[in-house]
């Protein structure tokens, strides 16, 4: 990992999977030897709410987990980029689901990818893998870590009683890097 | 072992059982319930006991009866949890009863919301039930010392026979970071030969673990007799074996300014001692990892030297006046506090530290 520190905010629908996008993320950062932080921010609310996680990968000791001013904002939904994009590093990067995000003038002091993870998701056969897909696309983009770095750590997370996930899981995520190799 | 990636409450909650705890009674409550869910799953394969009880008040009691028999117990809320169990833990304190109790702080007074304070300061060091009594107050400020801190805190229990509370929050609770899980301890539950469950040769005829004194000079002399104890505990962390443990001090030496706080606040300040560092101010920290006993001793000697004290606390200011006890007038001691649920970010309190340095 290049980057002394990243500070990343993934944001959506509760029931998107969310926490587990922070997750992934947060396991590859600590299967390569960072320091990580992962933490959800939490309403009252259920499945159908706002889902917001923050995620920090770190070759120092992290202060507090909780990111206020992002390097990168993964944003699944169109709430979340008018809650989080304000609040983006000048220079930062945004990766946002255009599947459900129809706006297309952002601040121009940070760069944008689309991706359209809803969609691909239903390609792949199951809706459910949209936060995968674009855990691939961050890794593409970000270049905090190789493709063998997540597919490496996929099989140390994900229980081994439940094969056909980890298989759904490799195959979005490998979707979502794919895609984001085209974008740059 | 190699590093797993956990939340804190489920970290206390494995280090619960390597610790040989195998009693859990509680009942659930944000943001703390990780806790119990993660021990109603794990307890039962290690043929413990989960129970979730009908409220706190009934939780915290069943506390005081496996801690009585003998084994190790503890139990969890957040704070108006932790309000309801301080008749319990008052009894528990009084009948000298090992048991960890854990509380991840949310934001108070009443009801409150569900996000992290440290509000419950004063609560957690003063005793919080009635009657004259201490708990062992220990303070984490990660995920990893929420495990290492869960097993110390039964070690101690059981030396001094006493409850240990581990005073957390919402934010360390929550979050997950990397942990290191030490070996599992063997813990003989019939190693207390004043516990209601012993059954060693030496048994004696009749054993009870009770707060009931009826007698006025019998009431006296228990009361100075947890008195004494506690005076003990205080000097075993002020010079004795646990100095190191009860407190860490970052760069004090030079200091001009002393940051104190503890808990997740503590890493927060680190940050800001060395942003001041690199703007040639010379900043240290102080953080109480025990707060009951408080480092007093430690506080005194830097207030022979430093200029300055600051505290900062996810409160309206309750630590700070433990540290203006120990400081004793000699410096002045500053307060700067968010509340409500808000984690004061690194560069406000940089500011506050301007504005005691470099006034103009």
């Amino acid at each position: 990992m290049g980057k002394e520190t990243e500070e990343i905010i993934m944001a959506g629908f509760g029931g998107q999977g969310i926490l587990f996008l922070g997750k992934v993320l947060a396991e590859v950062g600590m299967a390569i030897g960072q320091k990580v932080s992962w933490i959800p921010s939490y309403g009252p609310e259920m499945r159908g709410g706002t889902a917001n996680c923050s995620v920090v990968i770190s070759q120092h000791e992290i202060a507090s987990p909780i990111v206020l001013e992002p390097d990168t904002l993964i944003a699944m939904n169109r709430p979340s980029v008018t809650k989080f994009e304000p609040k983006l590093k000048a220079g930062g990067t945004m990766i946002y689901n255009s599947s459900l995000i129809d706006i297309n003038e952002f601040r121009k002091d940070i760069k944008t990818y689309a991706v359209p993870a809803s969609e691909m998701a239903i390609e792949l056969g199951n809706d459910k893998v949209a936060n995968v897909i674009m855990a691939g696309a961050y890794a593409k983009l970000a270049g905090l870590f190789s493709y063998d770095d997540v597919i490496n750590a996929f099989p140390k997370f994900m229980p081994a009683s439940k094969k056909e996930l980890l298989d759904i899981n490799i195959s979005a995520f490998k979707k979502g890097y794919e895609y984001a190799e085209k974008l740059n | 072992m190699a590093k797993v990636l956990m939340k804190g409450n489920e970290a206390i909650g494995e280090a619960a059982v390597l610790a040989g705890c195998r009693y859990y009674f509680g009942y659930p409550i944000t943001p703390q319930s990780e806790l119990p869910a993660y021990l109603s799953k794990r307890l039962p394969q290690v043929d413990g006991i989960f129970v979730q009880a009908e409220s706190e008040v009934s939780a915290i009691n069943m506390v005081y009866g496996a801690g009585s028999a003998g084994a190790r117990v503890m139990t969890s809320s957040s704070s108006p949890g932790i309000s309801l169990k301080q008749e319990g833990i008052s009894y528990i304190a009084g009948a000298e009863v090992p048991c960890l109790i854990v509380n991840v702080v949310r934001g108070g007074p009443g009801l409150g919301n569900i996000a992290p304070a440290q509000s419950d300061y004063w609560q957690a060091t003063r005793g919080g039930g009635h009657g004259d009594y201490r708990t062992i107050v220990l303070a984490p400020n990660s995920v990893q010392e929420m495990a290492d801190m869960t097993i110390e805190g039964f070690e101690l229990a059981d030396k001094f026979r006493n409850p240990v509370l581990l005073l957390s929050d919402g934010v360390l609770g929550q979050m997950m970071e990397p942990v290191d899980l030490p070996e599992p301890k063997d813990y003989d539950v019939n190693s207390k030969k004043w516990a209601l469950g012993y059954t060693g040769k030496d048994k004696a005829e009749r054993n009870l673990c009770s707060s009931i004194f009826l007698d006025v000079d019998e009431l006296e002399e228990h009361n100075w007799h947890l008195y004494q104890k506690y005076q003990v505990i205080s000097d075993l962390f002020s010079k004795g074996e646990f100095k190191d443990f009860a407190v860490e001090e970052h760069l004090c030496d030079d200091a001009e300014i002393i940051l104190v706080g503890y808990g997740i606040i503590s890493r927060i300040l680190k940050t800001v001692v060395e942003k001041c560092r690199k703007r040639g101010i010379k900043a240290g920290l102080v953080r109480p990892k025990v707060l009951w006993p408080f480092p007093t001793a430690v506080m005194q000697r830097l207030a022979e030297k430093t200029a300055n004290f600051l505290v900062v606390e996810m409160s309206c200011g309750q630590m700070v006046e433990d540290v203006k006890l120990a400081v004793n007038g000699k410096k002045p001691v500053y307060f700067f506090g968010r509340t409500g649920g808000t984690i004061p970010s690194d560069f406000e309190i940089l500011n506050e530290v301007d504005k005691i340095v470099r006034p103009d």
